[in-house]
């Protein structure tokens, strides 16, 4: 049964800088990189060195867990560096471009069985769009998920309208459908906004279930998404693709090459014209804002504001992001800032003027506004959480390594951006999201 | 307020690794943090944070606290000059009134501040943490619910209590399980009771001064307490000149507005009401709490209505909402939400049996009739358990849910 879901719970912060329905093209980056580092909990193992050939769908590296899954190149050209961190972690592995694109052909015009689809996603590269839920990891591919969900809207302040980015993409889209159909013995969920018609590459799409969910962010978190249609419990196993990588995934299984042009959204109060871009997976920050930026201190984020990863001019767009988001800095001291009217700040409570104007857009900056704390205020999680699951406690079951009281309070179902607006709301100014990717960590560790 | 700025600026190296005054580094810190809102970015996770803080949270309830320190001044000096029988009018001498009180009044409020603030910077500087701004507020509802003729060690003493014995051992603000104020309270009810119960503590007496004719000094919750059986009570009270109210809609009225005998901040349901709005529109304090608060009180006044046993017992239940510290202890004390249930459903618990337990006490108390505190911190007491069934409700759903699907 298809579900239409009402939430009530979270908010919708207004920033200036929404990307204007227009589509451009960034120019071809001059370097490209893949962060193993993207996909939480995987250790690579290069099989590339620096100077090796490679085409778009070679392999850079593998899981050492599993060698079959495979990450492979976005582009053909040269890797002209590894990037290592501490210990010698690898961080990107850069590829200088070639002017002509040459592709590695995969074999996908038999995609009858489970097992086919699965060989030939592992192989390009092409599984590593997969995410499993708990823990918000890659997908095992020895498991069978009782689910898929794919959500067709994100709901995060200047998030992406995949209605403008999928619009015209029905084929390769449904073809993604019909791919991931075949890995689960239950349904795939796609979740559209309530209240409003979506695009016709999410409507017309065929063999999933069409379900809605109306309300503020995160309504379009496929966390929430999940919790209200078909909730995990303990031991069972969900996987989640962004809509867009369905897509990519269906170009790639329709044609057998490694195509992963993408449109992104490029937005955010520092940009001059907020828009849409074409790009690529893995292209150089440098290729999609330089020269698009104000002047000024700013924060270049990979992805959206409140869950993305901060990067610079000479990073790279992160493999799960379709947003880069630039906003200003707010390193500059303010005169009794918590005492000040402070008309230009927003806040979900009214102990500011925000209220006075429901409608206002704001140019928010990264100040933290105000120091570290322990829990005082309560119920502000709550407030922003629209899950029957007890925020606090389970952050504080983290905090005290309660690996039974986690477990209880239900820390499967949920991964660090369903927290995200409960870090923001925080009065103490606790890092909720980093906390819960560490519970996160212990209890896969712990309980498998 | 580049000046300002440069003052700190100047003086950051001597606190900072390495300095002269390394050790006092959070002392100085807390000074900063105050002056300017630091220039410090979210480095992990979301990327923007909300406008608010601790700080700002702390000052708007001590703003929501200024009526009822206004009011509680001018009625220390009313009441006194009601004893002595000048000025007895409402409007007369207003400036006289307030004055008087404020002579009173303040430096229990420095007092409470100097002393509650030296410990906590002390314990921040000794224990590297940093000062937490809660008890800007607790320094704040100690004077308030005190006396006004509470000799002023007593007051450093409780404060010193309630700071280190209640809230310090257990870890600072935050972690605290009483409300600090009341542990103030608490310590000296029991401690000095003569100082904090009785006839002669409410109103200010000048030594040597006798009364007006039939001046007794007795609070409102004194009078019902021991009116005899049978006697309407609104209409036989008075006030602190002896004159009797005559019905009970003015005793209403008298103790809506505030003038009458009472610890200093509680007496105006006014005033009290003038800060839950700030507090319940700002959201920093909870409504639930207040609201069930407020129906666990009228549920045993009518409980007691019915029964009817005594006076004080038939006491209308808007008269006893508007007497003694019920309307101070709903808006300001239950609320404290560290030390209230942290469960929206634990919060509806929390509230109303501490409303329904405030009246019981009041009026079962054989000592002295004010049950308030005690319920308060009782259920203070009893929050964690509360919260605690909740949760596993909510667990044993998730439980259930799981075994429906497998």
């Amino acid at each position: 049964m298809p579900k239409n879901v009402r939430i009530r719970k979270g908010a919708d912060i207004k920033l200036v800088g929404a990307a204007e329905r227009v589509k451009g093209e960034a120019p071809f980056s001059s370097s490209f990189a893949i962060k193993p580092t993207d996909f939480h909990g995987l250790t690579p193992k290069l099989v590339v060195k620096e100077g090796d050939e490679v085409k778009a769908g070679s392999v850079l590296f593998f899981n050492k867990d599993n060698e079959h899954v495979k990450f492979t190149s976005p582009v053909s050209g040269e890797v002209v560096e590894v990037v290592r961190g501490a210990k010698r972690k690898i961080l990107e592995v850069r590829i200088v471009p070639d002017q002509d694109q040459k592709f590695e052909q995969f074999y996908v015009s038999d995609l009858s069985t489970a097992e086919k689809v699965k060989s030939v996603l592992m192989s390009s590269g092409m599984w590593a769009m997969i995410r499993q839920r708990p823990y918000d990891v890659m997908a095992n591919p020895h498991l069978k998920p009782k689910a898929i969900f794919i959500s067709a809207f994100d709901s995060a302040p200047l998030g992406p309208d995949y209605d403008f980015i999928l619009h015209g993409q029905q084929e390769a889209f449904q073809k993604g459908l019909d791919a991931l159909a075949l890995l689960t013995d239950g349904k795939v969920h796609l979740t559209t906004r309530g209240g409003s018609t979506a695009d016709a590459t999410f409507t017309q799409a065929k063999g999933v279930e069409h379900n809605t969910i109306t309300g503020p962010h995160p309504a379009g978190n496929v966390g929430i998404q999940i919790h209200h249609i078909d909730p995990i419990n303990k031991g069972e196993i969900v996987w989640t693709i962004s809509a867009q990588n369905v897509a990519l995934m269906g170009r790639f299984l329709l044609t057998g090459k490694v195509d992963l042009k993408k449109t992104i959204a490029l937005a955010g109060s520092e940009i001059e014209k907020p828009r849409y871009l074409t790009t690529w997976v893995g292209a150089s920050m440098k290729s999609i804002v330089e020269g698009q930026m104000k002047d000024g201190d700013n924060r270049i984020i990979s992805g959206n504001v409140l869950t993305g990863d901060a990067s610079s001019l000479d990073g790279y767009l992160g493999f799960f992001h379709d947003v880069v988001t630039v906003i200003p800095e707010g390193n500059e001291p303010q005169f009794m800032g918590w005492l000040a009217p402070n008309f230009h700040k927003f806040s979900l409570s009214r102990s500011y003027f925000s209220w006075l104007n429901p409608g206002k857009k704001y140019k928010l900056n990264t100040n933290m506004n105000g120091e570290d704390r322990a829990f005082v205020v309560t119920g502000q999680y709550e407030a922003v959480l629209p899950m029957d699951i007890y925020p606090v406690q389970l952050i504080k079951s983290i905090m005290t390594n309660d690996l039974d009281k986690m477990e209880n309070l239900g820390i499967y179902e949920v991964i660090p951006e369903d927290f995200a607006l409960c870090e923001y709301a925080c009065t103490s100014k606790t890092n909720v999201q980093s906390i819960l990717r560490n519970g996160l960590d212990v209890a896969m560790k712990e309980l498998g | 307020m580049q000046f300002l700025r440069n003052i700190f600026d100047n003086l950051r190296p001597n606190f900072e690794q390495g300095g002269k005054f390394e050790k006092y580094y959070k002392g100085f810190e807390a000074m900063e943090t105050f002056a300017f809102t630091p220039g410090h970015t979210a480095h992990k996770g979301a990327h923007i944070r909300d406008a608010i803080d601790l700080k700002r949270t702390m000052f708007l309830v001590v703003i929501a606290l200024v009526p009822s320190l206004l009011f509680g001044m001018w009625n220390t000096g009313h009441q006194y000059y009601l004893s002595i029988g000048e000025l007895t009018g409402l409007g007369e001498g207003f400036l006289d009134k307030f004055i008087f009180g404020a002579i009173r009044v303040l430096p229990i409020v420095v007092v409470s501040y100097a002393v509650g603030l030296g410990i906590e910077f002390a314990i921040a500087i000794k224990n590297n943490h940093s000062v937490n701004e809660g008890y800007l507020v607790s320094g704040m509802l100690i004077p308030l619910v005190l006396p006004s003729e509470i000799p002023l060690w007593m007051v450093a003493v409780a404060t010193a209590f309630a700071v280190v014995i209640g809230k310090e051992v257990f870890g600072g603000t935050g972690m605290n399980i009483l409300n600090p104020a009341l542990t103030a309270r608490a310590f000296l009810f029991f401690a000095y009771p003569t100082k904090l119960s009785g006839n002669a503590v409410w109103i200010p007496q000048e030594s040597g001064m006798a009364g007006v004719d039939g001046y007794t000094g007795e609070t409102l919750l004194s009078q019902a307490y021991n009116a005899p059986a049978g006697s309407n009570f609104g209409s036989v009270a008075y006030d602190a000149a002896g004159q009797q109210y005559g019905s009970l809609a003015d005793t209403l009225w008298a103790s809506f507005w505030g003038w009458i005998p009472g610890s200093i901040g509680e007496t105006s349901v006014f005033a009290i009401l003038l800060g839950a709005a700030i507090l319940i529109f700002t959201g920093i304090g909870s409504w639930r709490i207040m609201l069930s608060f407020l129906v666990g009180g009228i549920t045993m006044s009518l409980i007691f209505n019915a029964w009817g046993a005594n006076a004080f017992m038939s006491v209308h239940p808007l008269q006893q909402l508007m007497m003694g510290s019920f309307m101070f202890g709903m808006v300001f004390m239950a609320t404290d939400p560290v030390s209230a249930a942290q469960t929206v459903t634990g919060k509806w618990i929390y509230g109303f049996l501490a409303g329904f337990l405030g009246i019981m006490i009041r009026v079962f108390n054989p000592a002295y009739p004010e049950g308030i505190m005690m319920a308060i911190l009782f259920m203070n007491v009893m929050a964690p358990l509360i919260d605690h069934y909740v949760v596993e409700a909510n667990i044993n759903r998730r439980l259930k849910r799981a075994k429906v699907a497998a």
